[in-house]
């Protein structure tokens, strides 16, 4: 889901622009906080994982295929904050090396992929964490269900950017349900993809799955509380 | 089973790098989601040519190999190692000064 330039005019972008510049501000202050030097080698690691996830899409209809995003899967591995910047360096290393994603549009995709995905995200895997019962299976299955939501938020990301300014002449909402229905498929496959990558994770180092820490916002410990089962 | 950081981070790379490498190829060539409603609601043709078309990784493809498939595989590759390089770099500076 990476807009290219055109497809949203120049105030919007600018706009988006200046949302993520505050996000991703925001985002570096409050990583800092608990980003400790033995986990940067994991963040690297999951930006370059996330960038070659997004390399394989998968045909989802008839002549449409969609991607892995990866949002939510940052964030519930390295939390909220950390996620935003690890999305921030897939969406730049693409825009900038690979030409995918357009360059004024840069502002647009790090609000709907690196912002509203992890975040948006993050919240709803707190929600249904809190009705699933704690342990492994609880924690894996939260994530995949937020995960195909945060793709849904990202979606909803981009009809805002084009109700506010899209360059084409169709109405918003049949935009909107076009793009609900095609992300709903592609959510899923999102969801199973992030409950596979979690449930791995889980198995060898739960202590690494920030999400599956007793305490919500705070650092993951040593040992990990959500081992249970 | 549970293994050091260090070798979590290799495997993860690992994995990642023969993803990017043998697995990008197979992958599906139809436009995405938004590229489909794009087209289906006609503002498509509204997307500007990118500015950095040109670029030696442009498209997912290393200029100048030949085989597609190798091409695809190759950026891949180098764009798992370029983001592994910036994400880390980035994130050592980011990091809190208490030791962890």
């Amino acid at each position: 889901m990476h807009i290219p330039d055109g497809f949203i005019n120049a105030t919007t972008s600018l706009g988006a622009g200046l949302v993520s510049v505050g996000g991703l501000g925001f985002s570096l202050r409050r990583a800092k906080e608990f980003l400790e030097e033995r986990r940067a080698p994991l963040a690297g690691l999951l930006a370059a994982f996330i960038f070659a996830l997004q390399m394989l899409n998968f045909p989802v209809a008839a002549g449409t295929s969609g991607h892995f995003m990866g949002g939510l899967l940052a964030a519930v591995l390295v939390g909220p904050w950390v996620a935003v910047l690890v999305m921030a360096v897939v969406l730049a290393m693409q825009a900038l090396l690979f030409a995918d994603g357009g360059l004024t549009a840069l502002g647009l995709n790090i609000m709907n992929l690196a912002l509203i995905a992890p975040l948006v995200g993050w919240v709803v895997f707190l929600g249904v964490r809190k009705v699933l019962p704690s342990g492994r299976n609880g924690v894996v299955l939260a994530s995949g269900v937020a995960a195909g939501v945060s793709v849904l938020a990202a979606a909803g990301g981009f009809v805002l950017q084009y109700a506010l300014g899209g360059t084409g002449s169709a109405a918003v909402g049949t935009v909107a349900g076009a793009m609900a229905a095609v992300h709903l498929v592609i959510g899923v496959g999102e969801g199973v993809i992030t409950a596979l990558a979690i449930g791995a994770v889980m198995a060898v180092r739960p202590d690494l799955v920030y999400g599956a820490s007793g305490v919500a916002w705070a650092p993951a410990p040593q040992a990990a509380m959500g081992e249970g089962l | 089973m549970k293994v050091g950081l260090r070798v979590f981070v290799l495997a993860g790379m690992a994995v990642s790098l023969l993803l990017a490498l043998l697995i990008s190829p197979l992958a599906s060539g139809a436009p995405d989601g938004l590229e489909k409603v794009a087209e289906e609601k006609g503002f498509l043709a509204n997307a500007a040519d990118h500015s950095f078309s040109d670029g030696p990784l442009a498209g997912y493809s290393v200029r100048g190999v030949g085989s597609e498939s190798f091409s695809t595989g190759l950026s891949g590759v180098m764009g798992v190692l370029l983001t592994f390089g910036v994400g880390y770099g980035l994130f050592m500076l980011v990091r809190s000064k208490s030791p962890g």
